[in-house]
């Protein structure tokens, strides 16, 4: 009994002891940590990979938001009250602003607080007064002042930074590059009542309107004398007479080439000047509605475009427009009709195609015309304004009132450029004849209108997997017809998986050899390939009837389902064929160069990098996506069924078609959805074999933009956080939307196929 | 007969012909473009015969002289070859390979076949490869070695190439000296700056710390200098010996020892003498840096750098994609949110893969990265650290994109292990933690593997996202090196696929550098090839074993 007992007490195990007590803990503590460290790490894949689509809208979202506006300071005016404000004018930094009063001073203040910095008094001769001011292109900061006796001063405020003890410092100047004398103009004495000035940094144009018809031009070109230092003036001038005395406005462009007068009625004369002594008037045109005056007449950055505001509140693009016969003609691009009283004064931004406009109920407009958008339309004030002048980089204004109070405004406005207009419309862009998709992101010029129509890529990108498809889904369809149901199981192990390689290769070689291989041997031998696509099926159908003439023995050597080995000497003889033909075929028809002939007598040009080439390319890079997919939803149609058919006396043809395929047709479906999502992805092939001009054109000999292509080619140039720089993130977007969507959609239809084929 | 062919086409087995053409065409279309690669990228090494003759370009024209391989020929019709003199409806030009860029400006030129006459193959037409300017094609007439003269005797050639030998000893050494000895150097005095700037930024720049930092650059001066007297003495040697070559035209040409890689002549040489050279040249294309803006030399950086951004990313796809598989499948609630999340992984693996390089150059480069900066190095700032395109960035980005294949095969594997193993485990008191330590995840793993090679597969083939996140077409130093810390991440790299696209379309000479790109891209096939084909077959081992896991 006692050996027993020992025995049986030795064997027992005491699950309880502290030990296990602890080690059970333990591993339990191990398990509960793994639980959440697995849940921890896997959400945060998941996360990681969702991440992806915010982050590109995260960066496209502030592309559409509209600008903001910030009241930093609001002041009486520096200088007094007792004068009138001519003009207003900010330097870079938004630190130092400038007030020319009629009075004659230039007063430069500190915009945040109004404190006067310095005054300069400008020399204007005793006895006179200041009876207008015009300003020249904002880029030039001259300003011209028209005096009582017909006489004009120019000058030019700059502005010296230093940085004495790291810490910045502007100092004002006032700088008379025609010397601080008045320069004479009109003859008779009358005071200017109109003037318009502009300087190129050489020559100047000054344009002054009295009080009779007449327009007094004096152009200015400084030319360095050959024997001394000495700067000599040249002058040339000429009259211009209108056919009415009440002008408004006068302005000339900084290419000193064209003039425009509005009068009193709503006319604007439109002038060529670029003859400084024989002015020619192009033409008159109407600007405004009946019974309304033009209120505000400025020029657009660059100068091609005029923005005329009007009593009722409605801002209108205008600017030269060449016709068939390259004379050109003032035209009414687009409108703003937001604001809804007379504009006061528009302030355009220095280098982008956007401007500010005030009017008399106390509105400020900010708008962009490329995009004909309204970004920002905001009451800042209950009085009327009077004068307005925007910072060189867009990010302050100065305003004031009528109560003679100025306003110091901080603006944030990013990118106005971006509307839904600009992207996916047709644009009217300055100097072309016609509103157009045009992609052009960038130019050496700094006053240059980008255009960001993204219309030509997604067109270049639709383009390319249109021939892609063209090309890949008759193969790879009929191909996995065979392999999935007639090929016989030997050979659709080895080729199955030979065109699934297909799919892993890279398409940077795809592409390089569509460029540097494919591309000039088709246009070697154009016709060839033109008989080649008539010639391989042919060959496979001769082949298929010789044959039924090959004596039974011999034709009983080769098991069924062997014919796809048969063909592949035929294809391949067929192909040598078809590439000898083509130079004599060439010299028969052609006259010895299809694509010459092609441009010569079809007017059809021809790229060596076009889109034939890339639809091989690219349909070779999608065929195995379609084949894998859609073999194996035909492979896996249940067998029942094609023995039922077959049963009742279908040959497997008709099988084939009437049962197999039908019921497999999503699948197929959902493989040709795929295969697209690949195409319109694909990046390397078309940025290699593809010119890469965004041009709208179907023709299969030329080439294209597609959207992965501009990314993967512009991205690395673009400034961070800048307008292109988002829009090329949008365009990455619409790539990830669409593939998302395409797959989407195939993957639902299959596992329905699925479902369906687990209860067939 | 007419009911014959009416039945035929009715029984539709012209159709099913049709269809088995489609396949022939695919099967030829990849076999023919393996082969085109194979044969266009091998044969490059092969040392042609150099052929001297007369040609005219017309037929009573005077003839030039010349020299040069064949490299490819053309049938074109008359109008494309600009109606030449000569007969025929088609015409053969020939696209012969002259080097001697030096002297002629171009190094290829298509002839007319017609036009040749008087073709031979001497046994001493030389071609000689040079650092700059190209190959050399001419006769050797003599050599001048510190002020002696050699001319023309038996042992010339032989003595040409021994001096050729010992000159590349000395170059390989200068090198040695330039790059891995003053460049360690150079990295050294970087950091020393770096750190300076780091004490100053802090305000932490007393002054015996300071003099610390300048004892230690003294040190590295003085071993600067020593080098710099060294690499004097070796150009000295180098630079006194210089050989004179006579060109086909008769031309003759002084060329400096010190520019030149090799000399051969490919006609005096039999077939294994070929064959030698063959490997040679082949092993310089695999292990050499290369010369000339990428279109000579061999492609080392490439694969390097190829490898070490595939690697770095493995370590980083591998956990995480095993991690995300096994939540999903093992641990998170089976229902419409994970078959939502199923489907937007597998979408995942269709999104264009520009589209990650866009995310990766602004969610990594631009804010991962400019934050880094920031904080980690701001002693470096403006110049960027990690807040610029590079290795790591690289890496991670592939990762995201590949990470969807790691996780579906992951899961594949996962779903194939019998339940009974699990329950079995379960019931034997393991916890689930164990059960999947011990029994599941260890029967997943050839699942893993597989998913990891398709992964590496396809990330070794992607070339639109790494151009925006941290290749460059030539990088002045690899991502791994003796300089501590050894392993380089915010380094910009050299990528084979990159380098196919750069050389192929960025190149100022593409016709001479057409045969590497095509060796580049056989060598990328072949990888990826052989890639795939290792996760198909460990794929299709793996499904035996389940089979046999579920049958016993």
């Amino acid at each position: 009994m006692d050996t027993d007992n020992i025995t049986i007490d030795t064997l027992r195990h005491d699950f309880n002891s502290p030990a296990s007590l602890n080690y059970r803990k333990w591993r339990h503590i191990k398990d509960v940590v793994t639980r959440y460290l697995m849940a921890l790490g896997g959400i945060s894949v998941i996360f990681a990979i969702v991440l992806i689509a915010f982050y590109l809208l995260y960066v496209v979202i502030p592309m559409f938001k509209s600008a903001e506006i910030e009241r930093i300071a609001a002041y009486s005016v520096p200088g007094g009250s007792n004068s009138d404000t001519l003009f207003y004018a900010m330097e870079e930094q938004r630190e130092v602003g400038l007030r020319v009063t009629d009075q004659g001073q230039a007063i430069f203040f500190s915009t945040a607080n109004g404190e006067i910095r310095e005054i300069f008094d400008l020399p204007i001769p005793a006895g006179t007064a200041i009876t207008t001011i015009a300003n020249g292109d904002f880029t030039q900061r001259m300003i011209g002042l028209g005096l009582s006796d017909g006489s004009a001063l120019l000058f030019q405020h700059n502005y010296k930074v230093t940085f004495p003890e790291d810490v910045r410092l502007i100092t004002p100047e006032i700088y008379y590059p025609f010397g601080n004398e008045t320069i004479p103009l009109n003859v008779l004495g009358d005071p200017i009542e109109h003037l318009s000035i502009q300087y190129d940094g050489e020559q100047a144009t000054l344009l002054a309107h009295g009080t009779d018809a007449n327009i007094k031009l004096l152009n200015l070109t400084k030319e360095e004398s050959m024997l001394s230092d000495e700067i000599e003036i040249l002058r040339e001038n000429s009259l211009i007479t209108l056919d009415t005395v009440s002008v408004v406005s006068l302005r000339a462009d900084i290419e000193q080439r064209e003039l425009y007068v509005a009068d009193e009625t709503g006319n604007i004369y439109y002038y060529d000047i670029s003859n400084k002594t024989n002015p020619r008037l192009v033409q008159k045109v109407t600007a405004v509605d009946a019974g309304i005056s033009i209120t505000a007449i400025e020029f657009l950055a660059g100068g091609i475009s005029l923005l005329v505001g009007d009593a009722s509140g409605q801002i209108a693009q205008w600017f030269p427009v060449r016709d068939a016969e390259n004379n050109y003609t003032l035209q009414k691009i687009r409108s703003f009709n937001k604001q809804k009283s007379a504009i006061t004064a528009i302030a355009p931004e220095y280098s982008r195609k956007g401007f500010v406009a005030i009017d008399e109920s106390g509105e400020m407009g900010i708008y962009h015309t490329t995009a004909h958008r309204t970004v920002l339309l905001e009451q800042i004030d209950n009085h009327a304004l009077n004068a307005i002048s925007v910072a060189p980089r867009v990010n302050a204004a100065l305003v004031e009132n009528e109560n003679k109070e100025v306003q110091f405004w901080h603006l944030h406005n990013e990118h106005p450029e971006i509307s839904w207009q600009s992207i996916w419309g047709k644009v009217w862009y300055e100097s072309r004849d016609k509103p157009e998709y045009i992609w052009q992101s960038s130019s050496a010029s700094s006053d240059f209108e980008p255009k960001f129509s993204l219309t030509p890529l997604a067109y270049g990108t639709f383009k390319a997997a249109f021939y892609a498809m063209m090309f890949a889904i008759p193969l790879a369809i009929l191909g996995a017809m065979f392999t999935a149901y007639f090929m016989a199981p030997k050979m659709r192990q080895v080729v199955k998986p030979t065109i699934e390689i297909m799919e892993a290769l890279p398409t940077v070689i795809l592409g390089f050899l569509a460029g540097l291989w494919l591309a000039p041997f088709v246009e070697l031998h154009l016709p060839g390939m033109f008989i080649m696509m008539l010639l391989v099926p042919l060959s496979i159908l001769l082949a298929a009837v010789a044959w039924e003439f090959v004596p039974g023995n011999v034709r009983n050597m080769v098991a069924e389902g062997w014919e796809a080995a048969l063909l592949i000497p035929v294809i391949i003889i067929a192909v040598i064929i078809s590439v000898h033909v083509s130079s004599p075929i060439e010299n028969m028809f052609f006259g010895g160069n299809m694509p010459l002939w092609l441009s010569r007598e079809m007017g059809i040009t021809y790229d060596q990098r076009n889109s034939m080439v890339v639809g091989f390319a690219m349909g070779f890079a999608v065929i195995p996506t379609i084949f894998s997919i859609s073999e194996d939803a035909i492979y896996s149609v249940p067998k029942h069924l094609t023995t039922g058919s077959l049963a009742l006396g279908a040959t497997s043809w008709q099988t084939m078609v009437r049962v197999v395929l039908l019921t497999a047709s999503p699948g197929i479906f959902s493989a040709i959805m795929i295969g697209l999502g690949r195409a319109v992805g694909e990046t390397m092939i078309v940025v290699m074999a593809t010119g890469n001009t965004a041009i709208m054109d179907m023709s299969i000999f030329e080439g294209f933009r597609a959207m992965s292509a501009n990314i993967a080619v512009e991205m690395p140039e673009t400034e961070v956080d800048s307008t292109h720089y988002r829009i090329l993130f949008l365009g990455a977007l619409v790539l990830f939307a669409v593939t998302f969507f395409l797959n989407t959609i195939a993957e639902i239809v299959r596992q329905r196929l699925r479902n369906k084929y687990s209860s067939l | 007969m007419k009911i014959q062919i009416k039945n035929w086409f009715d029984s539709g087995k012209p159709f099913v012909w049709l269809n088995a053409g489609a396949v022939s065409v695919s099967v030829v279309m990849v076999v023919g473009l393996i082969a085109l690669i194979a044969v266009r990228g091998l044969g490059h090494f092969w040392p042609a015969n150099v052929a001297v003759f007369d040609y005219y370009s017309a037929p009573d024209d005077s003839p030039i002289h010349l020299m040069g391989e064949f490299v490819d020929e053309e049938k074109v019709s008359r109008s494309r070859a600009g109606n030449p003199d000569y007969e025929g409806a088609t015409i053969q030009r020939n696209l012969i390979k002259t080097g001697n860029r030096d002297i002629s400006g171009l190094d290829f030129r298509w002839i007319l076949d017609a036009g040749i006459k008087n073709e031979s193959f001497p046994e001493d037409a030389m071609i000689v490869e040079r650092r700059e300017w190209g190959n050399l094609y001419g006769f050797l007439v003599s050599m001048d070695l510190d002020g002696k003269q050699f001319t023309a005797g038996d042992d010339l050639w032989q003595k040409f190439q021994q001096t050729i030998t010992d000159n590349n000893e000395i170059f390989d050494e200068i090198r040695h000296i330039e790059k891995d000895l003053i460049g360690g150097i150079n990295y050294e005095m970087e950091r020393l700056r770096l750190k300076q700037r780091g004490l100053e930024l802090r305000e932490e720049a007393t002054l015996e710390k300071i003099k610390a930092l300048d004892d230690q650059r003294n040190v590295l001066q003085q071993e600067y200098n020593s080098y710099t007297g060294e690499l004097e003495r070796l150009y000295g040697i180098l630079n006194g010996s210089s050989f004179i070559a006579r060109t086909a035209a008769g031309k003759e040409v002084k060329v400096d020892f010190a520019k030149i890689v090799r000399a051969y002549q490919p006609n005096a040489m039999n077939v294994f003498g070929k064959m030698s050279f063959y490997v040679e040249k082949l092993w310089e294309f695999l292990s050499d840096d290369p010369r000339e803006a990428n279109t000579e030399g061999g492609i080392f950086p490439a694969i390097f750098g190829t490898v070490l951004m595939v690697m770095i990313m493995a370590v980083m796809v591998t956990p995480f994609g095993v991690i995300a598989a096994v939540y999903l499948r093992e641990y998170a609630t089976q229902g419409p949110t994970t078959r939502l999340i199923r489907i937007a992984v597998n979408n995942l693996a269709g999104v264009p893969s520009v589209v990650y390089g866009v995310f990766g150059l602004g969610f990594f480069v631009y804010f991962l990265g400019g934050s880094i900066d920031q904080l980690l190095f701001p002693e470096s700032l403006p110049a960027p650290t990690f807040g610029t395109p590079g290795l790591l960035w690289a890496s991670l980005t592939l990762a995201i994109l590949t990470v969807p294949v790691v996780i579906v095969a992951t899961e594949e594997g996962l779903s194939r292990v019998p339940r009974a193993i699990r329950e079995g485990s379960l019931a034997l008191g393991a916890t689930k933690a164990e059960t999947m330590w011990r029994t599941v995840l260890p029967m997943t793993a050839s699942a893993m593997i597989t998913g990891l090679i398709l992964a590496v597969a396809r990330a070794a083939g992607e070339v639109a996202p790494l151009m925006l996140v941290g290749v460059v077409k030539l990088a002045p130093s690899l991502g791994l090196d003796g300089n501590a810390p050894f392993l380089h991440l915010d380094r910009k790299f050299m990528h084979l696929g990159f380098h196919i696209y750069d050389v192929g379309f960025q190149s100022p000479n593409v016709e001479a550098a057409r045969p590497l790109v095509y060796a580049t891209a056989f060598l990328l096939v072949v990888l990826i090839i052989i890639l795939n084909l290792t996760a198909i077959r460990i794929r299709n081992s793996l499904r035996e074993k389940y089979r046999a896991a579920e049958q016993s």
